[in-house]
Parts: structure tokens; C-alpha cells; sequence
């Protein structure tokens, strides 16, 4: 063996026991907090089922004259409210009401979750640099990590369900509101930090009276991008049990049914379109 | 004014540190250390990359005085202004603020006396206004009193107050967006007024503006100064603008404090070839009454009892006074002539010559006498003291240039307000 090989070969032969290592971390994250685990697991579960639940209980048709009902409240636009209608009572019609129940809930979830943790901590990194730097690698191996890797110990946790599929969607989501809260906060012009404080504006009356809603655009922006980033991962939470639309594009997949895969991928576009168009802000005319 | 005074700095430094926190420490201190030994602004943020803001600034600024601080960009003279709110720190020497009959010592406030201060002392007019462009122009006036937790009916009389004296309640619902930049000034104005400040800071307020919209807001300044008696510290790099609105003006260089005094002061003494060069390119028709300008009338060709006559452009004029000083009749080459004293209300009738005060300014004189033609008459409390012919007015206009290199134009009497 000359000098390369052998360097190859040592390199080879010592393995650095990565895997070993995350599997000793969640299996010791499982063994010493398994009841926090399921607590979070049934309280999650809890929620996301009885919301399904009760949307389920009123009679589809109601639902539907009531979103578009909401659509036209809040938009003002007869046209849109006229289009989630006539989308609504297509999903029906296809026979995935249910399914777009358990999709609306989980997405719900998901989408109050992440504003719930990315909104503050988005703020707080603005305001402490060095928790930005710390912070972003995170962030970025969060995005980055192909999501069936963190599928995984999730299912290790918090077993199949729709848990698992809420926690993924959460971990693959949430830096998307963290980023753009501090890209909000940290843009905001110094001039109007300044005139908040010449006024003698304590940090939190900045917080709330100046820089929050300076920041509102691109914060709006991001729960827009939430809600959408939330729906995309609709079908890989249909592979740990999470139900949702993605479980008849999961079976239709296995199955290979043409029609069904097509039909019930057409009711996830129409739920992003309907989604899309009801929560993107309103063009800033300023 | 000894005890009077509304704010004093005594040897203030301001340094800006390259790094934040601990880091800055060292730099801080060597830099402070040089700044002793009179090491020049250069030298110390080349070795210690600290840059000095402010060296060893010594003002007494007096209660109800418009006071202005004058210098080009990168002087210091914003961030003395920004020190007496804190909005910048302090390094060295202290700030001292009469806020009732209470004197805050600025170097080191607890947070929750700075913005006590800041809202209920200090206030502040922004150069880019800086108003929160998601709120009304009455939401803006607000700020100051909703921080301050005023209810909600004195909020309301209070701004509509302010809103209708810098003519700007018909606009109260609109945004900051929707309004001219003098409108918006105008908001800044009294969301800075509404507090009732002691003290109230202008940073460039009006450069931002177009010339003439710029001329008004000053007009309105010190009429509104005139009823209000605030103490205004006036940053500004416009000299004219230093002398139209100042009672007293210091003007900076690198950080330092290099003259301080009276309008009339920095025109005709200027204590250094800096200063003399900036009153060099000042406008001299708005900075020079006529009071200083005018030929008095004993200097007349000809003084007979009250009759004074004198030649200018070639016509030959002559005036007679009553007992009391008023005019009694003027004649252009022994023709008669109508008179008529300008009030800034009534145009001066075609072929009449003006009467001026002692206080108007160069541009009114030339003005009248491009109107009639003919010279200008100078009174005082009614009583004729001079007349300014041509070669006052040419004179007026290029002694300017030159009072600011000698002193040998004593008559030379400024625009002070």
C-alpha cells in the first residue's frame, strides 16, 4: 500500500459515527421526555381533530355559502367570493370535502403556530445581532434538510397521526416568518426609530407603536408565504397518517390511479388558488 | 441670563466608538486621551478609528432664545443637537437642562428620566420629518401625548389646537403621503409643539424644502416664536438662514465650537478666516436693513432748516420736513411727487416713492426703487432719517462682500430679529 491508499484507507475505516449519534439523541430525547411528548402529541391531536370535527358538523353547502360570505367581507371583491363558491362546491362535488376539512385545520394549525413562534423570535433577532447569528444556521438547515429526513424522529416521538405531520410542516415553515419579521424590524427607517424615541417611547411602545407596524407589509407578506408553505407540505404529511388531501395522492400514487391522482391533485390547486388570493395582502398603493 | 439658561454644555466631548459594547472601551480611551494631548480629528480616527463628533463644546444657550448652530456637513453641529435629547451619547463633560425648576444633568440619565425628558422637555423637528407614514397627520400630532397618556379629550383640543395654528386642521384625516413636503414639516412642527416643550430642537428642519416654501416656514417660525417664547435650538448649514431666524448663532468646524455670538458679531467680526469666508457667501439682501444702508439726511448736498435736497441719477430732489420730522413734500427736478409708505399690505402706486423703515431689508429698498425709479425714503417711527439713492444700494451690495474682511464698515446693520 503506498502513502495515498493508506491515508484513503484510515479515512474510510474511521468512520465518524454520525448516525449512531443522532439516533442516541432522539432515542434519549424519546426515553426522558416521552411524557412531555405525548402530552404535546394529545393536546395537538385534541385540537386538530375536534376542529375538523366541527367544521364537519355544519352542512357542507353552509360552510361554503359562508366562506364565500367571508371572502366578500373582507375583500370586497364579488367576483373572488363568486370563485370560492363555485371552487368549494367543485371539492365537494369531487367527493374531498372531508379531506379539504382535515388540509384547512392542519394548515390553520401550522400557519398560527408558526406566526406564534417566527413573529417574536423574528423580532428578537432584529434586535439582538448575535442571536441572528447563532440563529440562522438553524434556519437554514431547517429549510435545506430534505423534509422525510426530519419525517423520521418525528415519527419516532410523536408516532403516525396528524401530529407528526403538523410538527414537520412547522419545523419546514417556521423560518419563513423568523426571516422576514427581521428583515421588517431591521429595515424599518432609522429616522422613525428616532422620532418614536425623541418622544420618549419606552423599547415596548417602539415595539408596538413604530416598528411593528412599520413592518406589517412584510410580515402580512410572510404569513401569505406560511399559509402557501404549509399547503405544499400537505402531501408529504399525508405519508405519516396526517390525512388531509394528500392522503388520496399518496394511495392514488401507490395505486396508480390516473383519475384519482388527478382529480385529487386538482383540489389541492384550487385550495392554494382559493388560499392565495384570500390572505395575499393588498397592494400598498403609498 | 446668568441662572437663566435652558441648556448648558460644559466640555462635551462625543465620540463614536468603530465597535459596539466592550469592544469600543480601549478605542474610547485612547481616543480620549489624544483628543487631550490635541491630537487632530484626522490623526485620532486613523489610529483608534474613533470618530469625534464633538470636542470640547462649551454653550450657554438662554431661556426663549432662538439659538442656532451653523456649520457644512460633517461639523458636528447635528450631533451636538442630537446630545441635549440623548439621542447621542455623551463621552465626556456634561449637558445640563432646566426642565421647571428642576436642572437635569444629561450625561448619564436612568432610562426612565431620559424619556420623561424627552417627552415632556425636549422635543424634536426631523430633517426628513420623519413621520409614521401608516398614521393621519392627526395620529402623527398625537404621538407625543398618547405616549404621555393624556385622555382622550385633552389629546383632541390639544392637537386640533396646534393642527389649526400651523393651518393644517382641514388636513387633520389625511396621511403624511398625501401632503406637500411644507405640509408635512408643518406636521412635524406640531407633534413637536403639542408636548409643550421647554426646549425644542430643529434639525435642518427646512432644508429638505424648496426655496420659497422654505421662506415661509421661517416666517412662520418666528411668528409662531413670537407668541410662544420656546427656546429653539436651530441646527442649520445656510448662513442666511442662521441670520434670518437666530438670536444667536455658533458656528462649528470638525467637531468644535469655533465662534459663538450675536448675528451682527459673525458678519462683521468674524473671529476666523473660516467664518469669514462663509459670511463671504451670504445673501445680502436678505441680511441687510436699510437702517444701515441709507444716507442719513444731514449728509444732504444742501441742509437749510427742515429743507435737505440731493442729487441721485442724475434728477435733482428736495424734501421738506415739519417740526415733528414727517415729510412735508418731496420735488423731483421742482416738480412735486407722491409719496407712499410701504406697510407690505398696499402696492406703492405707479411713479410714487416708497418709505421704507429703518428694519426692512435690502431686497424691500431695491424693490421700491425698481418699482418708482426713483430713490427711496428711510423713516423711523414716521420721521424721515434718509434716503437710499443707487449708490447706497450698489454700495450695500458689494460692501457686503467686503465688511467681512475688515471692520471698516461700522454702519453695516444686520438683519437681527
Amino acid at each position: 500500500m503506498n502513502g495515498i491508499e493508506s491515508v484513503q484507507y484510515w479515512i474510510v475505516h474511521h468512520a465518524i459515527p454520525l448516525g449512531a449519534w443522532a439516533t442516541a439523541a432522539i432515542t434519549a430525547l424519546k426515553d426522558n421526555f416521552q411524557g412531555f411528548f405525548n402530552i404535546l402529541s394529545d393536546v395537538l391531536g385534541f385540537l386538530l381533530d375536534n376542529t375538523t370535527g366541527a367544521l364537519d358538523w355544519v352542512s357542507p353547502l353552509i360552510l361554503i355559502v359562508l366562506f364565500a360570505g367571508l371572502t366578500w367581507y373582507f375583500k370586497k371583491s364579488w367576483k373572488l367570493a363568486l370563485f370560492v363558491l363555485l371552487a368549494l362546491a367543485f371539492v365537494l362535488n369531487q367527493g374531498y370535502w372531508e379531506r379539504t376539512l382535515e388540509t384547512i385545520s392542519l394548515v390553520a394549525y401550522a400557519t398560527l403556530a408558526c406566526m406564534l413562534i417566527g413573529v417574536p423570535l423574528g423580532v428578537a433577532t432584529a434586535h439582538h445581532p448575535t442571536l441572528y447569528r447563532i440563529l440562522r444556521p438553524v434556519l437554514d438547515l431547517m429549510q435545506t434538510l430534505p423534509t422525510f429526513v426530519y419525517l423520521i424522529p418525528t415519527l419516532v416521538l410523536f408516532g403516525l397521526g396528524s401530529v407528526p405531520g403538523l410538527i414537520s410542516t412547522i419545523v419546514f415553515v417556521a423560518p419563513t416568518p423568523v426571516r422576514l419579521t427581521y428583515v421588517g424590524i431591521s429595515n424599518v427607517p432609522r429616522p422613525l426609530i428616532e422620532a418614536g424615541q425623541a418622544f420618549g417611547a419606552s423599547p415596548w411602545e417602539l415595539l408596538w407603536k413604530v416598528e411593528i407596524p412599520a413592518a406589517l407589509p412584510t410580515i402580512l407578506a410572510g404569513l401569505t408565504q406560511v399559509i402557501m408553505l404549509s399547503l405544499s407540505m400537505v402531501v408529504i404529511a399525508a405519508l405519516v397518517g396526517a390525512g388531509g388531501l394528500g392522503e388520496p395522492v399518496v394511495e392514488a400514487m401507490e395505486t396508480v390511479q390516473i383519475g384519482r391522482g388527478f382529480t385529487s391533485g386538482l383540489a389541492i390547486v384550487i385550495l392554494a388558488v382559493i388560499l392565495d388570493r384570500v390572505f395575499r395582502p393588498e397592494r400598498e398603493n403609498a | 441670563m446668568s441662572t437663566e439658561f435652558a441648556a448648558r454644555f460644559e466640555h462635551v466631548d462625543i465620540l463614536f466608538p468603530p465597535a459596539e459594547g466592550r469592544a469600543a472601551r480601549a478605542p474610547l480611551a485612547r481616543a480620549a486621551a489624544m483628543l487631550d494631548e490635541g491630537h487632530t480629528r484626522a490623526d485620532i480616527i486613523e489610529t483608534t478609528g474613533v470618530v469625534v463628533g464633538a470636542a470640547d463644546v462649551n454653550l450657554e444657550i438662554a431661556k426663549g432664545e432662538i439659538f442656532v448652530i451653523m456649520g457644512l456637513s460633517g461639523s458636528g453641529k447635528t450631533t451636538v443637537l442630537r446630545a441635549v435629547n440623548g439621542l447621542n451619547k455623551i463621552s465626556r463633560g456634561r449637558i445640563l437642562i432646566r426642565h421647571g425648576d428642576q436642572t437635569i444633568d444629561m450625561t448619564n440619565p436612568a432610562p426612565a428620566a431620559l424619556r420623561s425628558l424627552r417627552n415632556r422637555a425636549v422635543s424634536m423637528v426631523f430633517q426628513q420629518f420623519a413621520l409614521l407614514p401608516w398614521r393621519t397627520v392627526r395620529r402623527n400630532v398625537e404621538l407625543g401625548l398618547e405616549l404621555r397618556r393624556t385622555g382622550e379629550t385633552e389629546t383632541r383640543e390639544t392637537v386640533d389646537r396646534w393642527l389649526d395654528l400651523v393651518g393644517l386642521l382641514p388636513w387633520a384625516e389625511k396621511h403624511a403621503h398625501e401632503l406637500s413636503g411644507g405640509m408635512q414639516q408643518r406636521v412635524g412642527l406640531a407633534r413637536a409643539l403639542v408636548t409643550d416643550p421647554d426646549i425644542l430642537l430643529m434639525d435642518e428642519p427646512f432644508s429638505a424644502l424648496d426655496p420659497l416654501i422654505r421662506n415661509k416656514l421661517q416666517d412662520e417660525l418666528l411668528s409662531l416664536q413670537q407668541s410662544m417664547h420656546k427656546t429653539i435650538i436651530f441646527v442649520t448649514h445656510d448662513l442666511d438662514e442662521a441670520l434670518k431666524l437666530g438670536n444667536r448663532i455658533a458656528i462649528m468646524k470638525d467637531g468644535q465650537v469655533i465662534q459663538v455670538g450675536a448675528p451682527e458679531d459673525i458678519v462683521l467680526r468674524p473671529a476666523t478666516d473660516y467664518v469669514a469666508e462663509f459670511v463671504r457667501h451670504m445673501n445680502p439682501l436678505t441680511a441687510i436693513r436699510a437702517a444701515s444702508l441709507m444716507r442719513p439726511l444731514d449728509a444732504a448736498d444742501d441742509v437749510q432748516g427742515a429743507q435737505f435736497s440731493f442729487t441721485d441719477d442724475r434728477s435733482h430732489y428736495r424734501l421738506s420736513l415739519r417740526p415733528d420730522g414727517t415729510l412735508d413734500g418731496l420735488s423731483c427736478n421742482n416738480a412735486a411727487i407722491a409719496v407712499h409708505p410701504v406697510d407690505g399690505e398696499t402696492a406703492t402706486p405707479e411713479g410714487a416713492v416708497g418709505i421704507v423703515e429703518t428694519t426692512h431689508l435690502l431686497k424691500d429698498v431695491v424693490e421700491q426703487r425698481q418699482r418708482s425709479g426713483h430713490p427711496v425714503l428711510v423713516a423711523e417711527d414716521g420721521r424721515i432719517v434718509g434716503w437710499c439713492g443707487a449708490n447706497e444700494v450698489l454700495d450695500a451690495l458689494t460692501h457686503a462682500g467686503r465688511a467681512t474682511m475688515t471692520d471698516a464698515t461700522p454702519t453695516l446693520v444686520l438683519a437681527t430679529s
